[in-house]
């Protein structure tokens, strides 16, 4: 579904991305641990080119993101992307957050769009705020409503950078409750996150990342219990 | 001190002459100043330095230099390459637009860059153009937050419209001061132009006002 090979990245004379290498199956939940700094972001950010890398390759789906014939948007609508200050349109409804991107890039007609966006507010417990301005959610209902309209383009794989870090802790759990839901739906997905119990429960496999490396990965119960570099016992040891 | 209303009474047509080409100057540089300062603001916002840099130089000049001088440049200067008998409304028009558009530019590209980051970055990320996302996330949001500085630009703009003095421009300030020169009075003819550009003033922000208002509500 999505493989990277010798991925790198720099900002200015900063090797961000030191040589990335990862294969991640078909509804495969990838959970991304590792220090500030050490490259997380970037490293989602370059598989949808938010941010354009320097070496290597990625492929999703079989599109080449570097073949010249790529075209990112294209791309882009086949990987939703969920970030952790939520990105909602602050001047449109909920309903329209969600509806925009399904009527000017997949060009549906407004019904279609409409319905879809009331199944996935339904989905994730919001229904009854479709007319209301992102203002008045809460931190847990802003980051669903961003969710639901990132799943509105029908994305093939979602990337999720620290999508509970700017939360209220009794937040946490609502927006952790829907991405396991579509984890268990069979979504691929590709999850930054210090929830330790949410890599444990819903990942299928840990990749801990520091300086720019994949420095191990596993699956979470080695990973978390046997890790086997010094470097990742020093970070677990801080975070759990 | 006696008030002389017959001196206004009697001017009161080119008073209204000249209100009239007040509003039509001030009218001509804020639709060409928003025209041309939107396609400025964009070329200063331009990837490649080089691109920016006539753009950058533009804005430097016509905020740097003297509205006054500026007229005379295009008046005297521009305007006689482009016509034998050079129209001093004309002349006004055009310097009001083009130094309007400096200003414009500023306020549009710090409107755009106002806006969060993580606005365009969303929008790109569900599939939209780069375009797309300017038309329907990023402009609406900056376009209100231009509103009063757009306003305070397009205000100072009538004032400054009274600089057409200096090339006899026909607008009130140039009727005020004919009046004033005729009957050796000072306060019935610039009170008079006083007061007719503090009604256009006040009516552009309140106007502005209106604006505001009207699109924050959502
Ligand atoms: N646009 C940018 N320009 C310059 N440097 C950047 C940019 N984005 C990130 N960096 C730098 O790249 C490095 C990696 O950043 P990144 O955001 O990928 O780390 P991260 O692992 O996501 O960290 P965190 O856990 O703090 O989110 C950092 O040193 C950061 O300062
Ligand atoms: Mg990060």
């Amino acid at each position: 579904m999505i493989d990277v090979r010798q991925l790198k990245k720099s900002f200015g004379s900063l090797q961000v991305l030191k040589g990335i290498d990862v294969h991640i199956r078909e509804g495969e939940v990838v959970v991304v641990i590792g220090p500030s700094g050490s490259g997380k972001s970037t490293f989602l950010r370059c598989l949808n080119l938010l941010e354009d890398f320097d070496e290597g390759e990625v492929i999703i789906d079989g599109i080449n993101l570097k073949a010249k014939d790529t075209n990112l948007n294209k791309v882009r609508e086949e990987v939703g992307m969920v970030f952790q200050r939520f990105n909602l349109f602050p001047h449109m409804t909920v309903l329209d957050n969600i509806t925009l991107a399904p009527m000017k890039v997949r060009k549906w007609p407004r019904e279609k769009a409409e319905a879809k966006a009331m199944e996935l507010l339904t989905k994730v417990g919001l229904q009854d705020k479709a007319h209301v301005y992102p203002d008045s959610l809460s931190g847990g209902q802003a980051q669903r409503v961003a969710i639901a309209r990132a799943l509105a383009m029908e994305p093939k794989v979602m990337l999720f950078d620290e999508p509970t870090s700017a939360l209220d802790p009794e937040m946490v759990g609502e927006v952790l409750s829907v991405m396991k839901q579509l984890a268990n739906e069979g979504m691929t997905m590709i999850v930054v996150t210090h929830e330790m119990g949410f890599a444990r429960e819903v990942g299928d496999r840990v990749l801990f990342m520091d300086g720019g490396y994949i420095v191990e990965e596993g699956k979470p119960e080695d990973l978390f219990d046997r890790p086997q570099h010094e470097r990742t016992k020093a970070f677990l040891s801080k975070v759990l | 001190m006696d008030f002389r209303f017959d001196i206004i009474v009697e001017y009161a047509p080119y008073f209204f002459q000249g209100l009239l080409a007040t509003i039509g100057v001030s009218v001509v540089g804020i639709i060409f100043g928003l025209i041309l300062g939107l396609f400025i603001g964009l070329g200063k916002m331009a990837k490649h330095p080089l691109v920016r840099l006539p753009f950058s130089w533009y804005i430097n000049f016509f905020r740097g230099t003297p509205l006054v001088v500026q007229i005379l440049l295009v008046h005297f200067g521009a305007m006689p390459l482009l016509f034998a008998q050079p129209n001093a409304i004309v002349s006004l028009a055009v310097s009001l637009s083009l130094n309007s558009a400096a200003y414009v530019a500023e306020i549009f590209r710090a409107g755009i860059q106002s806006i969060d980051k993580g606005q365009m970055e969303a929008a790109r990320s569900l599939g939209m153009t780069h375009a797309q996302a300017m038309r329907y996330i990023i402009l609406p949001q900056a376009l209100k937050r231009m509103i009063p500085p757009f306003a305070n630009e397009f205000i100072v703009l009538i004032k400054d419209s009274s600089l057409g003095m200096v090339i006899a421009a026909p607008e009130i300030m140039y009727w005020g001061k004919a009046a004033a020169g005729e009957y050796y009075r000072v306060w019935e003819p610039y009170l008079t132009v006083a007061f007719v550009y503090l009604v256009l003033t006040l009516s552009l922000s309140k106007l502005s006002h209106y604006l505001e208002r009207k699109y924050s509500t959502s």
